[in-house]
């Protein structure tokens, strides 16, 4: 009995993780209170979703909109297709189920169906990237690497709550196919502290910084910002460029904080370091000859574990403590 | 919903079902190869649906009140190239484009490419999934259009295509006409034993669907039953499965052990015209 006392509190690997931390401000289900928001101005707008709409926060738009709900079941082929067919006829779907299903089980009803049409549907994935600790049957590693890839899709990474919010109806004032990952649950509340507006296609410099510049997208974002704090205690300045939309990627403004001299240049991505924006950054640099000291942050070219995400986290290097030891030793 | 005498339905009919045929065979003669054979075997069912039951606009093929026809196996676009030539909503002298470079009838039938081409086909079944976003996109605006697809039976090895079969009879989509061309060939060889699908019919009923089987090369079969898909008063999709002979009207084509992609011998085109030929006028 009394080793249960000061037994350990055993960490979670359930599907859904939080991804806030201790303490850290939330605000519930931004995504499907953005879009009940959005279908009140727009009757054009329907929610669509292969049995997860609990969990992708569609719930909320399924209360409020129940007949332009539409719950297609346990088979996103089917809906990717019906959701190009709703487009057909002049809906504006938006469409939820996990990444891993959108990016591996329909990625050819997305680039065939939606996106050679340049259909106006937009869709939106639960569990992006390293989000729970489930597995590789639930972990998106690769989604932004197989979307960057499909012509006509824009591609949102977004940070926190606010930017969902915002997204949302961006997302439906663009013509034409997107892909956003999504936030479910409690989300945290970050960017509020840096007078932040989320544009479609922009990168926004957060913080600037003399010693260090990182670019990141989605959670990333609010790690980097955690560790340029946790670095200033160091005299290491850190500056953090937000780069949300990775596709189309806004080059400019990559280029021009780049070119900075004397930064060292880090991209830190919720996803492998294959094919993401770690990649994308390095090609847009090389090929206009701007040659920072460059070093990427994200997930190995592996399976990954299942486990608790804190412990994940710190494993693969992407925690806020993983990030700053990695980053000082690079500067060493 | 007939308008004129059936006999001259069904003579006029003949006349559009023969032209489609030899529409598609010059288009395969433009290229020297093509999916000559299923154009052929399909062509009655294309005359029946152009020439009697959508209704469409020539001059207007994004007319909103039209019914959609939506090919799935996008490599029938010969044969949909052929009926819409027929049906006056791509000019006739464009089939010599057929293939070619800028043309706008590529080898796979593709929206962005070609009016009156409702979905890019190709990658096979998909389809039936956006016909059924289709068929509740219409409801939803409270149009009485059909949404009518043509597959192939090869396409039902894709899982894809159950999910749409069972969700359209979920959704009592009665404004979906399913077509589904049993011809019993696809790459690898006879459809049924690449992926054994029958009992198509009790499937396709156990499913919740009002399914009829015809004789996909018997004209008036197929005016019947496109006729009685579009008067049934129940709640439930509608399937045609259609039967038929690859090569259908052209004897020596139908005779071909390998047919799912002819390739013609130069002077077999002519042949091939006089064949279908002789067939009209016997």
């Amino acid at each position: 009995m009394s080793t249960a006392a000061t037994k350990p509190r055993l960490k979670t690997s359930a599907m859904i993780a939080s991804i806030a931390g201790d303490g850290q401000a939330t605000r519930a289900a931004p995504f499907g209170n953005a879009l009940v928001a959005l279908a009140r101005e727009r009757s054009d707008v329907v929610g669509m979703t292969a049995d997860l709409g609990k969990y992708t926060d569609l719930h909320i738009f399924a209360q409020a909109f129940p007949e332009r709900y539409y719950q297609m079941g346990m088979a996103e082929q089917l809906l990717m297709g019906a959701a190009a067919g709703m487009a057909h006829e002049g809906a504006l779907p938006f469409v939820t189920t996990y990444a891993v299903f959108a990016a591996r089980r329909a990625y050819d009803f997305i680039h065939q169906a939606i996106a050679e049409d340049n259909l106006n549907v937009k869709i939106a994935c639960a569990l992006p990237g390293l989000t729970t600790g489930y597995g590789p049957s639930h972990q998106a590693a690769e989604d932004l690497a197989l979307f960057r890839a499909m012509p006509n899709l824009t591609v949102i990474d977004p940070c926190d709550a606010i930017e969902i919010e915002q997204m949302v109806p961006a997302m439906a004032a663009h013509h034409g196919p997107v892909y956003a990952r999504l936030l479910r649950g409690n989300v945290p509340v970050v960017l509020d502290e840096y007078d932040y507006r989320f544009e479609l296609g922009k990168a926004k410099l957060l913080r600037d910084g003399a010693d260090v510049l990182i670019i990141s997208s989605g959670i990333m974002t609010m790690r980097a910002l955690e560790v340029a704090k946790t670095l200033a205690h160091d005299r290491i300045d850190v500056g953090v460029l937000h780069v949300p939309t990775i596709k189309p990627l806004d080059t400019a403004t990559i280029l021009r904080e780049a070119r900075r001299s004397g930064r060292l240049v880090v991209v830190a991505e919720n996803h492998t370091v294959i094919g993401g924006l770690g990649e994308a950054v390095a090609a847009v640099l090389l090929s206009h000859g701007v040659t920072p000291a460059f070093r990427q942050i994200g997930l190995p070219d592996a399976f990954l574990d299942a486990g608790a995400l804190p412990t994940l986290h710190d494993r693969y290097g992407i925690s806020t403590q993983a990030m700053a030891d990695t980053v000082k030793t690079w500067l060493r | 919903m007939v308008t004129t005498s059936d006999s001259g339905l069904h003579a006029r009919l003949a006349e559009c079902a023969y032209r489609i045929r030899r529409n598609a065979i010059r288009m395969g003669e433009v290229q020297g190869q093509g999916y000559i054979a299923q154009a052929l075997d399909i062509a009655d069912v294309l005359a029946v649906a152009y020439g009697h039951a959508l209704r469409y606009r020539a001059e207007d093929p994004e007319w909103e009140g039209r019914d959609r026809f939506l090919l799935s196996n996008g490599h029938y676009a010969i044969a949909l190239y052929a009926a819409l030539i027929e049906a006056g909503i791509l000019p006739e002298e464009e089939l010599e484009t057929y293939g070619s470079d800028d043309s706008r009838l590529p080898m796979s039938g593709m929206a962005s490419y070609t009016p009156g081409m409702e979905m890019s086909g190709g990658s096979l079944g998909q389809g039936l999934t956006i016909a059924v976003g289709r068929c509740l996109g219409l409801k939803r605006r409270g149009s009485d259009a059909f949404v009518y697809t043509l597959f192939s039976d090869g396409e039902l090895d894709e899982g894809a295509v159950w999910e749409g079969i069972m969700s359209a009879s979920h959704w009592q989509l009665d404004n979906l006409i399913g077509i589904v061309d049993v011809n019993n060939q696809q790459a690898d060889g006879p459809s049924t034993q690449v992926m054994a699908f029958e009992p198509l019919v009790d499937k396709l009923q156990a499913f919740g669907w009002f399914v009829q089987r015809i004789d996909g090369n018997d004209l008036a079969a197929v005016i019947a039953a496109f006729d009685a898909a579009r008067a049934h008063r129940g709640a439930c999709p509608r399937m045609i499965v259609c039967d038929t002979k690859m090569g259908s009207g052209v004897p020596f084509l139908e005779a071909r052990e390998k047919n799912h992609f002819i390739r013609v011998e130069a002077h077999e085109w002519q042949l091939a015209l006089q064949a279908l030929d002789a067939g009209r006028k016997a």
